[in-house]
């Protein structure tokens, strides 16, 4: 009966965590490498509807992005709840995409101007009529290749929600 | 002189300031997303145009409403028949003279809808009140009935479908973009492209604000 007990103390082993650091360095340059900094950040909600015939977006240098949204709560009593343009860091009147556009045009490199694309991340409850505002200001900056940016999936998955 | 080995130093910290560092690069990700629907937008329209004359059997109208329920062609449709519809418009073929007519369409030849592709346009008319999604998907899946058509045109012309060729193109290393095979894929997709244009066209809004 004793045979088999009283091989040792009784105590279990203690797991070697010599190679947790291992792993755990493994985890941070995955993230390290996957990380892109947000470059403007939002004060409006941004939740992008899905689609299935997506392209990807030209490089980045060659891109001018819109954002399109209801502001964020804390900035609901300042700009109301109905929905807003963003352009870069905050939050402007429709009437200043032009501008925007046109700046942002100017300091890209002379090949990238013609191959210039906006994208227009619009949050998926907004309602098209800015958007057909901001079209509208696009064409006449002659900016009129778009992207609406969309995350990759069933379109028809947004309806049901 | 006695030697003295170099003490070692602990590293049993090294996983705490390894933790501390993955949180902090766990909370800052954010995937971007960089992947969209494609568009192009017309020039501006000089004041005094006349729009041009577009027989009514070659245009397939599509409306979005303030509901987001959407009427094609003067019927109520469900978004999943959308694709179909489109194609079946845009590969009808109807032309009978020998300046519209299409070889290449295998539809249904009925001459009460399109001549040929290179005529038919879908217009898409939507209310200021839908909502983005709707739109996206409608869009969406018009995008998918030329893409539908385009693969099958690349399939018999080239035996390669539209969108592989394409992805082909988009993946080409930046090195080679000189060399003929590129202008050959390049030639290529141009071809399809004439063939199913997307003449895709969004209405002139109407009482903006």
């Amino acid at each position: 009966m004793s045979k088999f007990k009283k091989k040792k103390s009784g105590e279990l082993p203690a797991v070697s965590t010599a190679s947790l650091p291992d792993i755990v360095f493994m985890l941070l340059f995955f993230f390290m490498v996957a990380t892109v900094m947000r470059d403007d950040e939002l004060q409006i909600e941004n939740k992008l509807p899905q689609a299935n015939q997506v392209e990807k977006l030209a490089e980045k240098k060659k891109v001018v992005t819109i954002y399109i949204g209801k502001p964020n709560p804390n900035f609901q009593k300042t700009f109301g709840i109905t929905e807003v343009v963003q352009l870069g860091d905050k939050i402007a009147p429709v009437s200043d995409v032009q501008t925007f556009v046109n700046t942002k045009r100017n300091l890209m490199d002379e090949d990238d101007k013609d191959a210039m694309t906006v994208s227009l991340k619009v949050d998926q409850n907004s309602q098209v009529g800015i958007l057909t505002d901001v079209k509208q200001e696009l064409r006449d900056a002659y900016a009129l290749k778009i992207s609406y940016t969309s995350v990759e999936g069933d379109p028809l998955k947004n309806l049901k929600n | 002189m006695a030697r003295r080995s170099a003490p070692e130093v602990n590293a049993g910290s090294m996983a705490d300031i390894a933790f501390l560092l993955l949180i902090f690069f766990l909370v800052t990700t954010t995937i971007e997303v960089d992947s969209g629907i494609a568009s192009k937008l017309p020039p501006p329209l000089p004041e005094d145009v006349k729009p041009p004359l577009i027989k009514e059997k070659n245009i397939f109208q599509v409306i979005v409403n303030a509901e987001n329920r959407l009427l094609v062609e003067d019927a109520d449709m469900d978004i999943k028949d959308l694709t179909a519809a489109a194609v079946k418009f845009l590969d009808n073929g109807g032309g009978t003279e020998a300046r519209n007519a299409c070889t290449y369409c295998r539809g249904a030849k009925d001459p009460e809808s399109s001549d040929n592709p290179k005529k038919a346009i879908i217009s898409l008319v939507n209310d200021r009140q839908a909502s983005y999604k709707m739109y996206l998907a409608v869009t969406n899946e018009l995008v998918r009935a030329y893409a539908i058509l385009r693969d099958r045109e690349g399939q018999r012309l080239y035996n390669e479908t539209y969108g592989s060729m394409t992805k082909r193109l988009s993946d080409w290393p930046a090195t080679e973009v000189e060399s003929p095979e590129y202008e050959e894929l390049k030639g290529k997709i141009d071809k399809v492209r004439e063939l199913f244009p997307r003449n895709l066209s969004e209405a002139e809004p109407q009482n903006r604000e």
